[in-house]
C-alpha cells in the first residue's frame, strides 16, 4: 500500500499504518511524512491535560462529541504511561469514548510513552501531522499532565486546556509549577462535587501571581464532563482562545516557533543519526587517542565536521 | 490451665517442632500461626461477641433454632432458552424436592434490551431466560402456585421491571401481592464493582432501589427487596474479607440512600438480605459467614439505631463459587462443591444454590444439576454437620479468624466511609482496582505454583472432551424474536403509549415512586426494552470506571 | 526502531464476566506489550473499527455467556473486512472443547479455555504475531 498516497485520498486503514510507521520509528516514517507535509496546516490542535482521575478521557469524548455536532471532523490522540519496569501499557483512554468508535467522523488513537521521552513529543507532533493531512478539522491530545514529557507534548497545540478536579488536596499546590504555566484555559471537571468553587479561587491565586501574564487572562470553566454538563462553556472558552491568538498574532508566532523547534529537532536528529552512522566503529579509537593525549576533542571534532559535511 | 501455663507450653512445642516444620515448603496464602490456642480468643467477651443464636450481635446464627428448626432453602438457580423450556426445568426441580425457585435470565433481559435490540444478537437466551414481556412471565410460571412458591430472581437494573411482571402474574393466578414469597437481587453497586450489567448512573439507580424498598413494605411485605450481593464481587477474584468489607460498605449505601428519602430504618431494614459466595477453604469461609453477622448487627444497631432486632440480622443466601470449579477433570467439581457446602451449612445459610460439576464448561444438564441437588440433601441428612447450631464455634482457629475477618473487614469499611462511600469508592475505581489486584496475585500465585489447583497445575491427566454438555439451541433467539413480534401485533399499542409516557413523567418527578407506573405499563404488555429506554431516555446510562 | 505487540483486548456481547479479561490485559502489559483495553459491551463491529484505528497486531476477546460462535467469526469478518490481512485473532473464556473446531475454521488462530496460564497466551502471541 501507498500509505501516503492512500491517506490522503481518505483511507483509514492508511491513517492507521502511517501512525505506527511514526511510532515503529519505520524508515518509511520519514518518507510519508514528506509527502504528507504540504497538506497538513489546516487542523486546529486542543491539547488536554491534567492529572490521572480528573476525567480527561471523558471531557476529550463530550468535547470531541460537541464538535462532530457542529459538523467538525475530529482526531483524538490519547497518550498513556508506559511502564518503565516491564516496557507494557495498558492504554485504556479509549474505554470512555466508546461512543465514538462508529462515527466516521472520529478517529482515536491510543499511544504509549514508551522509552523515549524527548522522542515521544516529536512522534506526536507527526502524529497530529497526519491527522490534519488526512482531513480533520480539530485534534485532541490527550495526555496525562505530571511531567515535562507530557507539557512538551502539549506544546504541539494551539490551545491547551487543563483539568482540574476538587479535592486534590495539596495536589495543586505540587502541579502548579507544572501544567498551571502551560493552560491557556483551565476547566474544573466534576463540578458538582463539595470544593469546587474552592478549587476555581485557588487557580484564581496562582494566576494572580503569574507574574509573566500577559494580556489573556486563562477562563476558568466548570463542567461536570460525565454529564455533559458545561461543555458548551469550555468550547466557548476554547474559541475565545483562538479569535484571541488569531487576532494579535500569537498563532502565528506559535506556529512560526513551533515550524523553527521542529525544523531544528529534525535536523540534530539527522545530525545525530549521520554522527552515529560516521563514527560506528570508530569511537573507543578516538576515546584511547584522547586519554593517551594523541590528539585534542577539539581538533578531533574539526575533522569530523569535515568529513561529515563532505 | 492459665494462660501463663499455656503460653510456658506453647513456647516448648514450637521449639520442638521448629525444624520438623522447616522442611516443608513456605505457602504464602496459610494463615500464619501452624497452631491456635486459647491465647488467640483470650480477647473475646462470649457474651459481646458470640452470645448465642437469635440473640445480637447473630455471631452464631440468625434463628434460635437453626436446622433443628428447619434446614436451609434448596435453592437452585436455572433457567435458560425460553419461558417454556425453563418453566419445564422449574417443574422438574420442585418435583426432585427443590425448596425454592432461583430464576436466570439472559443477558438481555438483565441489562434491559428487547430479544430484537441489535445488541441482543448472539445472547438471547444463553446465560438464562429471555423475557420480553408479562407474556413470557405467564408462562415462565406456567401451573406453578406463586402462592406457595418462594422465588427468587437474579435481576438487578431491571429489578423493577421484573418484579411488577411477577405481581402481575400473581394477580392472574389469584394470589395477592401481600402472599408474595421472594427475592430480587436488585443490588446495583455490585454491578458496577464486579458483575456488569448496570444500565443508569447511580443516582436514578439508587432511586429505584429506595422505590422499590418502599412500594413493597407497603404492598408485598414478605419480599425480600434486595440480596445485597458479595457474590459476584469474589467471583471477580477478591479475598474473603473483601467480599463481606465491600458488600456491607453497599449495604450502608442502601440504607443510608433509604433514611435519605424518609424511610423509617425498621420499616425496610429487616427485608434486606445478603448473598455471599461458598469458596473452597472451608474453615475460612465459615468465619467470614459468622463475622459478616456480626459487623451487620453492629452497624445496624450502633450507626443506624435500628430498634427492630429483624434489622440487625444478617440472612444470607449463598452459592458455591463457580470461579473455583475446573474445566479440568470435571467430576472432582462434585468434590468442590460438597466441601463448599459444608462451609455454607456450617456458616449458617438461610438458602443455598450448589453449582454443577460442568458449569466450567458450559450450562448444567439435568443429571448435573441433580448430583448438585443431593449434595445438599446428604449434607443435611446424613452428615451430621446440620445437627446443632454453629457447631465452629469456640474452634480457636475458627474464633481467631472471624475476629480478624472482622477487623479486615471494618478496615476497608472504614477507608471506603474516608471516600464518601460505596458509591464514591465504586465512581474512583478503588473498589474495582482492589478486587483486581487480588484477581491477578491470585492468577500469578496458580501460575507460579505457590497455590495448587488439582487437576490444572497438579495432577493433570490427558482428558477426552467431556460429552453430553447442555447446548441452548441456536434458533431460541429467532423463535424469542417472532414471539415477541407476534405478541406486539396483539396487543393493545395506544393503551402501551400512554402508559410509557405516564412513567417518563413519572421519572422526570424525583418524588414520584415509580413502581405504581412501571406495574401499569408492564399490564398493558409494553415490553422491557420499551420501559429500560424510557428510563434510559430521562436517567442516562451509566459509564464504567475501568482501572487497570 | 522500536516495534511493540499492540494487542485489542476486547469484551464483544453483553455479559459483565471480565476478571480473566482483566488479569490477561495486565498479564500482557507486564510481558511489555501495549493493551488497549476496550471494556464491556462492545458490538463486532466496535472492535473491528478499534482494531483498525489503533492498527494492532492482535486482537484478544473473551466471551463467558456461551454468545462466541455467533460472535468470534463476526469479529474474525469484520477485522478482515477491514484490511487488517495480518493481525492474530483469538479468544478465551467458558467455551466447550466441542466448538473450538468451528472457530478456528472460522478464522480464530487460538481458543483458551479456564485454567489457561497468562504465560501460555504470551508465549501463543510471541510464537504466532506478525509484526
Amino acid at each position: 500500500m501507498d500509505i501516503a498516497k492512500e491517506l490522503l485520498a481518505g483511507n483509514r486503514l492508511a491513517l492507521s499504518k502511517a501512525i505506527t510507521a511514526i511510532e515503529n520509528e519505520y524508515e518509511e516514517a520519514t518518507d510519508i511524512m514528506r509527502q504528507l507535509y504540504p497538506h497538513t496546516g489546516h487542523a486546529y490542535v486542543l491539547g488536554i491535560t491534567g492529572p490521572p482521575g480528573a476525567g480527561k478521557s471523558t471531557m476529550t469524548e463530550k468535547v470531541a462529541k460537541a464538535y462532530r455536532d457542529q459538523g467538525k471532523t475530529v482526531g483524538i490522540i490519547a497518550v498513556d504511561p508506559t511502564s518503565p519496569f516491564t516496557g507494557g501499557a495498558i492504554l485504556g483512554d479509549r474505554i470512555r469514548m466508546n461512543s465514538l468508535t462508529l462515527d466516521e467522523g472520529v478517529f482515536i488513537r491510543s499511544m504509549g510513552t514508551r522509552g523515549s521521552l524527548g522522542g515521544l513529543s516529536h512522534k506526536t507532533a507527526d502524529a497530529v501531522k497526519a491527522l490534519d493531512a488526512f482531513g480533520k478539522d480539530i485534534i485532541i491530545v490527550e495526555t496525562v499532565g505530571v511531567g515535562q514529557s507530557e507539557v512538551d507534548i502539549v506544546k504541539a497545540a494551539d490551545t491547551t486546556v487543563v483539568v482540574l478536579i476538587p479535592g486534590m488536596g495539596d495536589d495543586i499546590q505540587a502541579i502548579k509549577a507544572g501544567i498551571l504555566e502551560i493552560g491557556d484555559l483551565f476547566t474544573v471537571n466534576k463540578s458538582d462535587l463539595d470544593g469546587a468553587d474552592k478549587l476555581v479561587k485557588e487557580i484564581n491565586m496562582m494566576l494572580d501571581l503569574d507574574s509573566l501574564m500577559t494580556d489573556w487572562r486563562p477562563p476558568i470553566s466548570k463542567v461536570v464532563a460525565s454529564r455533559g454538563e458545561g461543555i458548551d462553556l469550555l468550547l466557548a472558552d476554547v474559541e475565545k482562545h483562538r479569535s484571541y491568538i488569531e487576532g494579535n498574532g500569537e498563532l502565528n508566532r506559535r506556529r512560526t516557533k513551533r515550524a523553527k523547534d521542529e525544523l531544528l529537532d529534525i535536523l540534530s536528529a539527522g545530525i545525530e543519526k549521520r554522527i552515529k552512522e560516521k563514527t560506528e566503529g570508530r569511537m573507543d579509537g578516538f576515546v584511547e587517542s584522547l586519554k593517551k593525549r594523541e590528539t585534542d576533542p577539539y581538533s578531533l571534532v574539526s575533522d569530523l565536521m569535515g568529513e561529515m559535511l563532505k | 490451665m492459665s494462660n501463663e501455663k499455656i503460653q510456658e507450653e506453647l513456647a516448648k512445642y514450637k521449639a520442638s517442632v521448629e525444624k520438623a516444620i522447616a522442611r516443608f515448603p513456605e505457602r504464602d496464602h496459610l494463615p500464619e500461626q501452624r497452631l491456635y490456642t486459647p491465647l488467640d480468643i483470650k480477647g473475646d467477651d462470649y457474651a459481646e461477641e458470640i452470645s448465642f443464636p437469635g440473640v445480637y450481635p447473630y455471631t452464631r446464627g440468625v434463628q434460635p433454632t437453626m436446622y433443628r428448626g428447619r434446614f436451609w432453602t434448596m435453592r437452585m438457580y436455572a433457567g435458560f432458552s425460553t419461558a417454556e423450556e425453563s418453566n419445564k426445568r422449574y417443574r422438574y426441580l420442585i418435583e426432585s424436592g427443590a425448596t425454592g425457585l432461583s430464576c436466570a435470565f439472559d443477558l438481555p433481559t438483565q441489562i434491559g434490551y428487547d430479544s430484537d435490540d441489535p445488541i441482543s444478537e448472539g445472547e438471547v437466551g444463553k446465560v438464562g431466560v429471555a423475557i420480553d414481556s408479562l407474556a413470557d412471565m405467564e408462562v415462565l410460571f406456567d401451573q406453578i402456585d406463586l402462592g406457595k412458591v418462594s422465588t427468587s430472581m437474579t435481576i438487578n437494573a431491571p429489578a423493577s421491571v421484573l418484579l411488577a411482571m411477577y405481581i402481575a402474574v400473581a394477580e392472574k393466578q389469584g394470589v395477592a401481592p401481600d402472599q408474595l414469597k421472594g427475592t430480587i437481587q436488585n443490588d446495583i453497586l455490585k454491578e458496577y464493582a464486579a458483575r456488569g450489567t448496570y444500565i443508569f448512573p447511580p443516582r436514578p439507580s439508587m432511586r429505584l432501589i429506595t422505590n422499590i424498598f418502599e412500594y413493597c413494605s407497603q404492598n408485598v411485605p414478605k419480599w425480600n427487596t434486595i440480596s445485597i450481593s458479595g457474590y459476584h464481587i469474589r467471583e471477580a477474584g477478591s479475598t474473603a474479607s473483601q467480599e463481606i468489607a465491600f458488600t456491607i460498605a453497599d449495604g450502608i449505601a442502601y440504607v443510608e440512600a433509604a433514611i435519605k428519602a424518609g424511610l423509617d430504618v425498621d420499616a425496610f431494614a429487616g427485608r434486606l438480605s445478603f448473598f455471599w459466595n461458598a469458596h473452597n477453604n472451608v474453615l475460612e469461609e465459615v468465619a467470614k459467614f459468622r463475622a459478616s453477622r456480626r459487623i451487620w448487627a453492629k452497624i445496624m444497631k450502633e450507626r443506624f439505631h435500628a430498634k427492630s432486632p429483624k434489622s440487625m440480622m444478617l440472612r444470607f443466601h449463598t452459592q458455591t463459587a463457580g470461579s473455583m470449579l475446573t474445566a479440568q477433570q470435571p467430576n472432582n467439581n462434585i468434590i468442590r462443591v460438597a466441601l463448599q457446602t459444608a462451609a455454607a451449612v456450617m456458616g449458617g445459610t438461610q438458602s443455598l444454590h450448589t453449582n454443577s460439576r460442568d458449569e466450567a464448561l458450559a450450562l448444567p444438564t439435568e443429571e448435573s444439576v441433580m448430583i448438585a441437588l443431593r449434595t445438599q440433601q446428604i449434607v443435611a441428612y446424613e452428615s451430621g454437620l446440620a445437627d446443632v447450631i454453629d457447631p465452629l464455634a469456640g474452634s480457636y482457629y475458627v474464633e481467631a479468624m472471624t475476629d480478624r475477618i472482622e477487623k479486615e473487614a471494618m478496615e476497608y469499611i472504614q477507608k471506603i466511609d474516608d471516600m464518601g462511600g460505596a458509591v464514591a469508592a465504586i465512581e474512583k475505581g478503588y473498589i474495582q482496582k482492589e478486587i483486581q489486584d487480588s484477581a491477578y496475585k491470585w492468577q500469578m500465585d496458580v501460575e507460579s505454583g505457590a497455590r495448587t489447583i488439582v487437576g490444572v497445575n497438579k495432577f493433570q491427566i490427558e482428558e477426552e472432551p467431556p460429552k453430553n454438555l447442555l447446548r441452548v439451541d441456536a434458533s431460541v433467539g429467532e423463535k424469542q424474536v417472532k414471539k415477541l413480534h407476534d405478541m406486539k401485533a396483539k396487543r393493545d399499542n395506544e393503551a402501551v403509549k400512554a402508559a410509557l409516557a405516564d412513567l417518563k413523567k413519572a421519572c422526570q418527578d424525583e418524588n414520584e415512586n415509580l413502581m405504581p407506573h412501571i406495574l401499569a405499563a408492564v399490564k398493558t404488555y409494553a415490553t422491557l426494552g420499551e420501559i429500560c429506554n424510557v428510563m434510559r431516555e430521562v436517567f442516562g446510562e451509566y459509564e464504567a470506571h475501568i482501572s487497570l | 526502531m522500536e516495534k511493540k505487540i499492540r494487542v485489542l483486548v476486547a469484551k464483544p456481547g453483553l455479559d459483565g464476566h471480565d476478571r480473566g479479561a482483566k488479569v490477561i490485559a495486565r498479564a500482557l502489559r507486564d510481558a511489555g506489550f501495549e493493551v488497549i483495553y476496550t471494556g464491556l459491551r462492545q458490538t463486532p463491529e466496535q472492535i473491528a473499527e478499534a482494531a483498525l484505528q489503533e492498527d494492532v497486531n492482535v486482537v484478544a476477546m473473551s466471551i463467558l455467556s456461551g454468545a462466541h460462535p455467533h460472535l468470534f467469526p463476526k469479529v474474525v469478518e469484520l477485522v478482515r473486512g477491514k484490511g487488517l490481512t495480518d493481525a492474530l485473532i483469538i479468544g478465551g473464556g467458558v467455551i466447550p472443547e466441542g466448538d473450538i473446531p468451528a472457530l478456528k475454521e472460522a478464522g480464530v488462530a487460538e481458543v483458551f479455555t479456564p485454567g489457561t496460564n497468562t504465560a501460555d497466551v504470551v508465549e501463543f502471541i510471541k510464537n504466532n504475531v506478525k509484526l
